[in-house]
């Protein structure tokens, strides 16, 4: 180990993680909001929207997520989508996560018995308050770890991103060990910056459990 | 007819005879894709109720174990799990062929996910049931295969499908082994046609259509199982 090449590559490492910090919380927290909606929609709209989003999960779940990422990065400017890299990141990750998160959400949907809703309306709750009152706090239960399993993956799929020169962490490395013909120092560099991001998810994931579960606990 | 000649998108040409030419070998592929990801589930989901089981168990050893279970294989790239069990359990003594080296990874780090789905899912059933089931004296072990785990699949499914979804992509990762799948034939082909946007699209629809199937099967499944 030649602990001075990090002297020299450090700032380049950091600079990297932080690209991929971005592109990982901006990716996931777009991706939520969208899955959020696009569950949302498919419990209330209309039969021809559902099919629409139905189709959308399908083909954007079923590809694989370089292809995705070329056919926007590569493929986008041809019909006048030009974007920076970063930004294609973003965005890909934002369509590439939604229908997961969808699905998610929509299981946390499905698992309230009707019974209870209905129950809220007799006694006169407004929507806003059962949504509030008695879907989340049920819903997040259930959906709580599997929202965190989706965040770690893509934690990981954020080194595809280097294929299309985000200059990310493992973009940032590879050059390192390109510059440096040196493997071990840059990779072990990139590992403990990916296992911090994992370490980090895991406890937040655990303490969001921790509060949404709270009131299993104190029955 | 419009096969037979290629088309012009702006400096993009796209022949769809390579298409026809290669899809053959493309399908025959996809068989070990279907092994691989087909294997890797039954794993991914027996392997996640134990792991998942250990997990809320009352035995605080046990609970150790799973939590490391989990932490270990959602915290390391599956490409580095793979290596490990293709390159470094030989030196242990341990030969595994390719195949199985591959299943076994793909298998065991989708299990860590699984048991989270479901510990997730299990937290979801009402406490009641638990405990009526211990007053009418139901012994652990009915429990769990009657009440908990049909219950608990029911409601995690669609993350389950989720997770087997992804399962069926990164078996694409068993061509670093030198296993034959869809990924590997697709670059090969490539690297002897050099038409990589006709192969990795049909490669892409391939894909496809193996995940649609599984989430049209996961659908019916939720419907069948539905509780509430």
């Amino acid at each position: 180990m030649e602990l001075g090449l990090y002297l020299h590559y450090g700032p380049a490492l950091v600079s990297g993680f932080a690209v991929t910090i971005l592109c990982w919380i901006a990716g996931s927290l777009g991706g939520m909001v969208v899955g959020f909606a696009i569950a949302s929609l498919q419990h209330w709209a209309g039969r021809p929207v559902r099919w629409l989003l139905q189709a959308y999960i399908e083909i954007i779940r079923g590809t694989p997520f370089m292809i995705q990422l070329f056919i926007l990065y590569y493929g986008g400017p041809y019909v006048g989508v030009v974007l920076g890299p970063v930004e294609a990141g973003i965005l890909s990750f934002v369509v590439y996560g939604s229908p997961y998160f969808s699905e998610i959400f929509r299981s946390g949907f499905e698992s309230i018995p009707k019974g209870q809703i209905e129950a809220a309306r007799c006694v006169g709750l407004g929507e806003g308050s059962i949504v509030r009152r008695i879907i989340l706090p049920q819903m997040l239960v259930l959906i709580t770890a599997p929202l965190t399993n989706f965040v770690i993956i893509l934690s990981k799929e954020t080194a595809i991103l280097s294929v299309v020169t985000v200059p990310e962490l493992l973009y940032q490395t590879q050059t390192m060990a390109a510059e440096t013909f040196t493997y071990i120092e840059p990779y072990v560099a990139l590992s403990l910056f990916y296992w911090l991001m994992v370490v980090a998810t895991t406890w937040l994931g655990a303490k969001v459990e921790a509060r949404v579960t709270r009131h299993l606990r104190r029955a | 007819m419009f096969i037979s000649r290629d088309w012009k998108f702006g400096t993009v040409t796209f022949s769809f005879q390579t298409i026809f030419h290669n899809l053959p070998y493309l399908i025959g592929a996809a068989r070990w894709t279907l092994l691989i990801s087909g294997a890797g589930m039954a794993i991914s989901i027996f392997l996640g109720i134990f792991v998942c089981a250990a997990r809320i168990s009352p035995g605080r050893g046990l609970r150790r174990a799973a939590a490391l279970y989990i932490s270990y294989f959602r915290g390391v790239p599956l490409l580095v799990q793979l290596l490990i069990f293709y390159y470094m359990l030989p030196s242990i003594g341990l030969n595994l062929p390719a195949i199985a080296a591959a299943i076994l990874a793909v298998g065991m780090c989708s299990a860590a996910y699984t048991a989270e789905i479901l510990r997730g899912a299990l937290q979801a059933i009402p406490a009641g049931q638990t405990e009526a089931a211990h007053a009418l004296g139901i012994a652990p072990f009915w429990l769990w295969a009657r009440i908990l785990v049909p219950q608990a699949l029911r409601l995690g499914m669609p993350s389950l499908i989720n997770e087997l979804i992804l399962l069926v992509k990164v078996s694409s990762l068993a061509s670093v082994v030198g296993i034959g799948e869809l990924t590997r034939v697709a670059q090969n082909i490539t690297g002897e046609t050099y038409r990589p946007l006709e192969i990795y699209i049909s490669a892409a629809a391939i894909y496809f259509v193996i995940n649609l199937v599984i989430s049209v099967l996961g659908r019916i499944a939720e419907r069948r199982l539905q509780v509430g």
